[in-house]
């Protein structure tokens, strides 16, 4: 009677994962297709990065920590401050004026209720990268070292487009003031190495940057845990 | 002998015409629209969304003086290997990787529509 009721308890144990698993892929599937890709696509134009509504999630699984998943979809906050695509959300600046960010053009992301989230977060952690895309080990993990913070806000331009703190930096790229919190360091490198091999017409540059400096500028943003969850 | 006006016209549209297309590729405008538009900005004249944030201001490219002094195969190396392939800015990145040559022969073309300038 005990083995039996052990026998039950383990069964439905091990049932747990994979049913909050297919809650969470069923969601990706009937919702979060709408403006992600969760397949890797087949080939990319111009005119599909001009379009798109969502950051490619076919690999999510390299690139995001679980935990901050989790709780930014139960409270998303804005990751990328002129949107999924900045050209469509910019405006003119007049007379000289730099160009400004119309939040009419801004979508807010859906706010998923707790159990969703954590469903969600663990579909997408089933979703690695394709084989070659995200090499375990990539990053060092040794300090960044003195000269990160110049590399990152100076010498190689990472500023222009990202923040490294809140409201400093460009805005056509995702906020990095979180990264550290948000994204895995394997994929920061990869992603930075050669961002076309993610999405061969983003608009993230190759930066001919050298392996230290990959090293360094990782270490760096691994470093930057804004709004971390506790 | 005195040239009639119209022909005269129609001679002086021929030559502009020789280096100034008259209408953009919509190719062009749609990749400059995606990746020259974060910096060089919606006017193209230097003031994009991430301008405020880099020491070193974008080029203007409705600058008819600037653009015109730049030959046509710098304009081609800037884009392709960026800022540092012609001793300029290391904050213009090469785009070799995402544009291709000719694409980035069309952005030339496209440069000079924008900026009112000749071919050089």
């Amino acid at each position: 009677m005990q083995l039996r009721h052990l026998v039950a308890c383990a069964a439905l144990a091990a049932a747990l994962p994979p049913a909050a698993w297919a809650g969470g892929a069923d969601i990706l599937e009937s919702q979060c297709v709408a403006c992600h890709a969760i397949a890797k696509p087949q080939g990319r134009t111009v005119e599909q990065v001009l379009e798109r509504k969502g950051p490619d999630l076919y690999y999510a699984g390299s690139k995001f920590n679980k935990e901050w998943l989790a709780a930014w979809l139960q409270k998303p906050t804005v990751l990328r401050p002129a949107g999924a695509m900045y050209s469509r959300a910019v405006k003119a600046g007049a007379g000289g004026a730099a160009d400004t960010i119309d939040p009419a053009a801004l979508q807010p992301h859906p706010k998923l209720g707790a159990d969703d989230a954590a469903a969600v977060a663990t579909a997408l952690m089933e979703l690695g990268a394709p084989e070659g895309l995200v090499a375990k080990g990539a990053f060092k993990n040794d300090p960044p070292g003195g000269m990160a913070a110049l590399l990152f806000n100076k010498l190689r331009g990472c500023a222009s487009c990202h923040s490294a703190k809140p409201g400093a930096g460009g805005a056509s790229g995702p906020e990095l003031h979180t990264a550290g919190a948000r994204l895995q360091p394997d994929y920061v490198v990869a992603y930075v190495s050669d961002p076309h091999k993610f999405d061969p017409k983003v608009w993230m540059p190759h930066l001919s940057l050298t392996p230290a400096d990959i090293q360094r500028l990782t270490a760096y943003l691994m470093t930057l845990k804004e709004g971390a969850p506790q | 002998m005195k040239l009639h006006p119209a022909l005269a016209a129609a001679a002086a549209l021929l030559l502009a015409g020789a280096s100034q297309a008259a209408e953009p590729s919509p190719h062009a405008v749609k990749l400059y629209d995606t990746y020259c538009v974060q910096c060089h900005g919606v006017n193209r004249d230097g003031n994009g969304i991430n301008s405020p944030a880099m020491a070193v201001k974008p080029r203007d490219h409705t600058d008819a003086k600037a653009m015109g002094d730049t030959p046509d195969d710098v304009l081609f190396k800037a884009i392709k290997g960026g800022g540092l392939a012609v001793g300029k800015s290391v904050l213009m990145p090469r785009w070799e990787d995402v544009i291709s040559d000719d694409e980035i022969k069309q952005l030339v073309v496209y440069l000079r529509f924008v900026s009112k300038t000749d071919t050089k």
